[in-house]
């Protein structure tokens, strides 16, 4: 094809630029993701700076109050879901057996408008009173009537990312219903795809929503209005219920993907199909409809009535059930399985561990009467990172270590691997488990100073911290390693023991393009 | 078809719209902070997107004349996106309903002192504060000052809901044209629809001039403006955006781009036109009239 025959610099760039090809629009998203996952992950290791002791040490409060906001928004729009978007584009063509895409040119575009979008909200810092200041949740009035010139910025730039998101759902959408090889059925779709399928659904639900409560916030600002102000007969509640609906979705937008990967891990190194394997796209989909009914469980202390509240803390509830189905298949696959630990499998058993433990203080958030206890305490920030650090980024790391032999056609360093997973879980733990104790002696969340009774378990945190960031660095140096000086041994089409599903059907590295014909289907099981 | 899959040569569209985009962007945030140059920015990122819609949607279209478009999995994949699409479209417009009855059913009455035992709030922030809507008189008047009067239903709105449910049966007939191979009927029903969503504009705005002026009827007029410029104007806006389609799609009838079997951008458009009928049925209803 005439797209590899660009050569030198400029040719290089505009390829890139221009590229229509899945492989290379998801290893754009990967690159991109690892990026900003190194930004805010910076950006979390000054916060844990600051508050390894009391006192300010580093940063004034407004600092440090950006830093948090940056590093929420950051790592959410720009890190997990263009990494999640990233395992999309590489692997569901060479999944369902389909060439590219269904809207290549799309496909294209939903990545190159978040480079413009984080551009925008980055520069958003030379505005008087720097970056935003009020949280990723940017409830108003702290955005709306005391937000920051900056805000401006920040909503535009949510406006962009909402663009991309909805486009690569959108396609993704496409590209399953209508470019699946002709004998797979949907219920043949491997799990990851069938995850992917769903994700795509709710965020073409929530991404709109957003847009439009964006939208009115940027109007109350602006123009005059008063949608999110009682005086004009509006109501700043109103915001929290809207910025829910989207968000609580959102959470599960992140979570459902990694699902599909360890689903797709678990099975290879466990040697065994996955259990269940109907309930486990059943139990998606349930989370995902139920992810819609739950969202006042992040409002329980903002002025709801009792009734509701109770609504909501039952529905919550209810999502343990189909999670806990995924936890149970997970464990029913590696029951009489012949279990090996390499890399993507310790990251993958560390996933459910950790991820059960995120799930369940999540459920004690979700009870009503003890939230009132834990809300805006360290409880809720341990939980949800236990949820998200330990549970979706292991996962990314689980799939990338699964597949990266499959991309570049050649094993890692498995020491590497097994420093990076070591190190990793242990200072994640490290790091996030005493924010639990923290909290329930009562440590409240985005706070630059704190009572001296709480420094040792923050310093431990700091400490972990530390040891979680400098981690990460052995995991980029064996990337450069295995991309760019061609070291390991090469790996074979299967890469992994009895790997099951199409993608381990083509060369390693997958040549630039797969599947012109389609694919036979694979050997019954 | 061959069996063999068609490949989407590189292509510069994508990233002169991002760039497009982002100088739209810059361009407004500019704009509200008052800079010189944001006004600028906002034309000549519009005019990037606007070049970038021209060049990408006609090279679409030149592949799709050059036989992609026969392509069943091809079609299939537009038909999906578009559904898809729209039904974003459909949960933007349910969020800003959303707000609309929040605050008619719960926001009103709480701040009236009305609601389940709710009356401390009432009490403690706006106690002359009365149940009403359209609210002509808001929580606080001195911050945001209430509408004099609101638009009459079953003017300007009954007029416009009539209108758009005509255009609905004019696109139908210019469907049944292109069926039919009848290239006048085609762009006779085409040309009316047009016609009537550009009358729907007219008298839109001329509605917005009036409340303007006239019943001091502004966005900021609290809530009541607030939720009918934001349901009005984003409706507004995509009957713009359709009738712009609308146009396209003419032109395209003219150039005898489409046949009984293959039209698809055709029915891709009357489909969002049809949303955006739906949509006003439901917006005439709670905005203009209960």
């Amino acid at each position: 094809m005439s797209d590899h025959a660009a050569e030198g610099v400029m040719g290089n760039i505009s390829r890139w630029l221009t590229t229509t090809n899945h492989k290379d629009i998801g290893t754009l998203y990967l690159l991109f993701a690892l990026l900003m996952f190194l930004v805010a992950g910076f950006m979390a290791l000054m916060i844990r700076a600051e508050l390894f002791q009391p006192g300010l040490m580093f940063m004034q409060p407004n600092f440090y109050n950006q830093m948090v906001t940056l590093h929420g928004l950051v790592m959410i729009f720009g890190a997990i879901m263009p990494a999640l978007a990233g395992f999309a584009n590489w692997q569901i063509p060479l999944m369902i057996g389909a060439a590219d895409m269904a809207f290549p040119r799309m496909n294209n575009w939903s990545f190159w408008i978040l480079p413009a979008a984080f551009s925008l909200l980055f520069m958003s810092y030379f505005a008087p009173g720097g970056w935003p200041n009020f949280g990723w949740t940017f409830y108003a009035p702290l955005s709306s009537t005391y937000g920051p010139p900056s805000t401006d910025f920040m909503i535009l730039s949510i406006h962009l990312m909402g663009i991309s998101s909805i486009m690569a759902s959108i396609n993704i959408v496409a590209t399953v219903v209508t470019m699946r090889a002709k004998w797979m059925e949907y219920m043949d779709m491997p799990i990851f795809v069938w995850s992917w399928f769903i994700t795509a659904f709710l965020l073409i639900s929530i991404m709109p929503v957003l847009a439009v409560t964006v939208t009115m916030l940027l109007f109350d600002r602006h123009f005059g209005t008063s949608f999110f102000n009682a005086a004009g007969g509006g109501d700043p509640v109103l915001f929290q219920h809207l910025f829910w609906f989207f968000g609580h979705p959102e959470v599960y937008v992140l979570v459902l993907p990694a699902f599909g990967i360890i689903s797709e891990v678990v099975p290879t190194f466990a040697r065994k199909p996955l259990y269940g394997a109907k309930f486990m796209i059943y139990a998606i989909a349930c989370i995902a409809i139920l992810s819609f009914i739950v969202w006042v469980h992040h409002m329980f202390t903002s002025g709801v009535m009792a009734w509701i509240k109770i609504f909501f803390m039952i529905t919550t509830m209810i999502v343990a059930v189909p999670t806990g189905i995924k936890i149970f298949n997970w464990i029913g696959t590696l029951y009489r399985g012949a279990v090996s630990f390499e890399p993507p499998m310790l990251f993958a058993l560390s996933f459910i561990v950790l991820f059960t433990i995120g799930g369940f203080t999540g459920l004690m958030l979700g009870v009503v009467v003890a939230d009132y206890q834990y809300q805006d305490t360290y409880f809720v920030v341990g939980h949800f990172h236990h949820t998200i650090v330990s549970g979706v980024y292991f996962s990314i790391l689980a799939g990338v270590y699964y597949w990266l032999p499959k991309w570049t056609g050649r094993y890692y360093s498995f020491r590497l691997a097994n420093w990076h997973f070591w190190l990793s879980t242990i200072s994640v733990n490290l790091t996030f488990f005493p924010m639990y104790f923290l909290g329930l002696i009562g440590m409240p969340r985005r706070i630059p100073d704190y009572n001296i009774q709480f420094t040792d378990l923050n310093m431990l945190a700091s400490v972990g911290a530390l040891i979680f960031g400098l981690t990460q660095l052995i995991f980029v140096w064996l990337l450069i390693e295995n991309i760019f000086f061609s070291k390991g041994e090469k790996a074979s089409s299967k890469v992994w023991d009895e790997p099951r599903g199409l993608e381990w059907t083509v060369p390693s590295p997958a040549p630039h393009h797969t599947f012109m014909t389609p694919p036979d289907p694979l050997p019954e099981q | 078809m061959s069996n063999q899959a068609h490949i989407t040569p590189p292509s510069y569209w994508p990233i002169i719209g991002s760039v497009g985009l982002f100088v739209f962007a810059l361009g407004i945030v500019n704009w509200l902070h008052k800079e010189p140059l944001g006004v600028y920015a906002i034309a000549a990122g519009a005019a990037i997107l606007l070049y970038m819609m021209y060049g990408w949607f006609r090279e679409v279209i030149e592949e799709n004349m050059a036989g992609l478009g026969k392509d069943p999995q091809v079609e299939s994949a537009f038909k999906w996106g578009m559904i898809w699409f729209i039904f974003s479209e459909v949960m933007f417009f349910a969020t800003a309903f959303a707000t609309l009855f929040y605050i008619r059913l719960f926001i009103i009455p709480w701040l009236a002192g009305d609601y389940m035992g709710h009356e401390i709030t009432h009490y403690i922030l706006w106690p002359h504060f009365e149940m009403q809507w359209p609210l002509y008189t808001t929580p606080d008047p001195s911050m945001f000052l209430g509408p004099l009067k609101t638009v009459n239903t079953w003017e300007i709105p009954a007029l416009n809901t009539l209108i758009l449910l005509t255009s609905g049966l004019t696109i139908t007939v210019a469907h049944w044209g292109i069926i039919r191979s009848d290239r006048n009927m085609a762009l006779t029903g085409q040309a009316l629809t047009i016609l009537l969503g550009l009358i729907f504009l007219t008298l839109q705005v001329y509605e917005y001039t009036e409340a303007y002026h006239v019943y001091d009827l502004k966005v900021n007029s609290g809530v009541y403006g607030n939720t009918f410029f934001l349901l009005t104007g984003l409706h507004g806006f995509h009957v713009f955006l359709g009738t712009v389609m609308l146009i396209c799609i003419w032109a395209r009838i003219y150039l005898a781009h489409f046949t009984p079997a293959y039209h698809f951008a055709f029915e891709a458009v009357a489909w969002y036109w049809h949303f955006v009928d739906v949509v006003w049925l439901i917006l005439f209803v709670f905005v203009y009239w209960i």
